[in-house]
């Protein structure tokens, strides 16, 4: 399997770890359906942790900037945890970066919503 | 008698499905050669996402996943040069029509980052028309010393 998603409940915040690779496919079809459903599940607080994405292409940006707007457009918040490196250059590069609220400690994260 | 002075060219070209699994493959192929010829893993990150780009270019807006074409996949490497050569048979597009990902009216879009990524990890980029139809992209790495 590509992709790996565990979603736990830390108070009012889900934390979804993502593991593996975000591409075109399974990957993002499966972040995005995970997205989706906690909005539909009324989950208004989610931290993506992306500290085991080792892979990610522009297929998976999309997703990463559809699920923030589609969070945000029902009310809630996205944020993302733990970029490895390339995430990271690659939000950088597509000037993505400051519109995510990015965090490297999840207890910081968590106190952010 | 072979002139030892010259650098050796390795070629590899493959008339690729559309689908998803050549994008795979193609990454692969391109890797494995990449390797040997000595790039640096933050190199090799980025002829490999490039790679992926361009296959998934062809596959899903040339092709479009159109079983019956096929998309035409090299790799040369010759001395310091890289090449990469990815040509569809769609119906090809309006190069001029591209929106800029980078602008501020489209950087919440889902989707249309792919040519800039190609553009911002490869040293030379060409994309286009093919004939008799599609489009193809040539992608150019140098091998720093």
């Amino acid at each position: 399997m590509s992709i790996k998603l565990n979603t736990r409940q830390v108070g009012d915040v889900s934390v979804v770890d993502v593991a593996g690779r975000i591409t075109l496919g399974e990957g993002s079809s499966a972040l995005r359906d995970a997205l989706r459903d906690m909005v539909n599940n009324n989950h208004k607080k989610i931290l993506l942790n992306l500290g085991e994405v080792n892979y990610i292409d522009s297929s998976g940006i999309g997703e990463l900037v559809s699920g923030f707007t589609t969070v945000t457009n029902a009310g809630g918040q996205l944020k993302l945890l733990n970029l490895t490196k390339r995430v990271k250059d690659l939000l950088q590069i597509t000037k993505l970066y400051t519109v995510f609220d990015v965090h490297e400690d999840e207890a910081h994260a968590i106190r952010a919503f | 008698m072979r002139d030892s002075s010259q650098p050796a060219t390795e070629m590899i070209e493959r008339f690729l499905d559309s689908t998803l699994e050549s994008v795979d493959q193609a990454e692969e192929l391109a890797l494995d050669m990449a390797r040997r010829a000595g790039f640096d893993e933050d190199d090799l990150m980025k002829i490999g996402m490039a790679v992926r780009e361009s296959m998934v270019n062809a596959v899903v807006h040339g092709n479009r996943y159109n079983a019956s074409k096929k998309v035409r996949f090299s790799v040369t490497h010759h001395g310091e040069r890289f090449s990469v050569r990815v040509q569809d048979e769609g119906e090809g597009f309006n190069f001029e029509s591209l929106p800029d990902p980078l602008a501020p009216e489209n950087l919440m879009r889902t989707s249309g980052r792919g040519l800039f990524l190609i553009r911002s990890f490869m040293d030379e980029f060409q994309m286009r028309h093919a004939e008799p139809g599609g489009t193809e992209l040539v992608l150019v790495k140098y091998i720093s010393k």
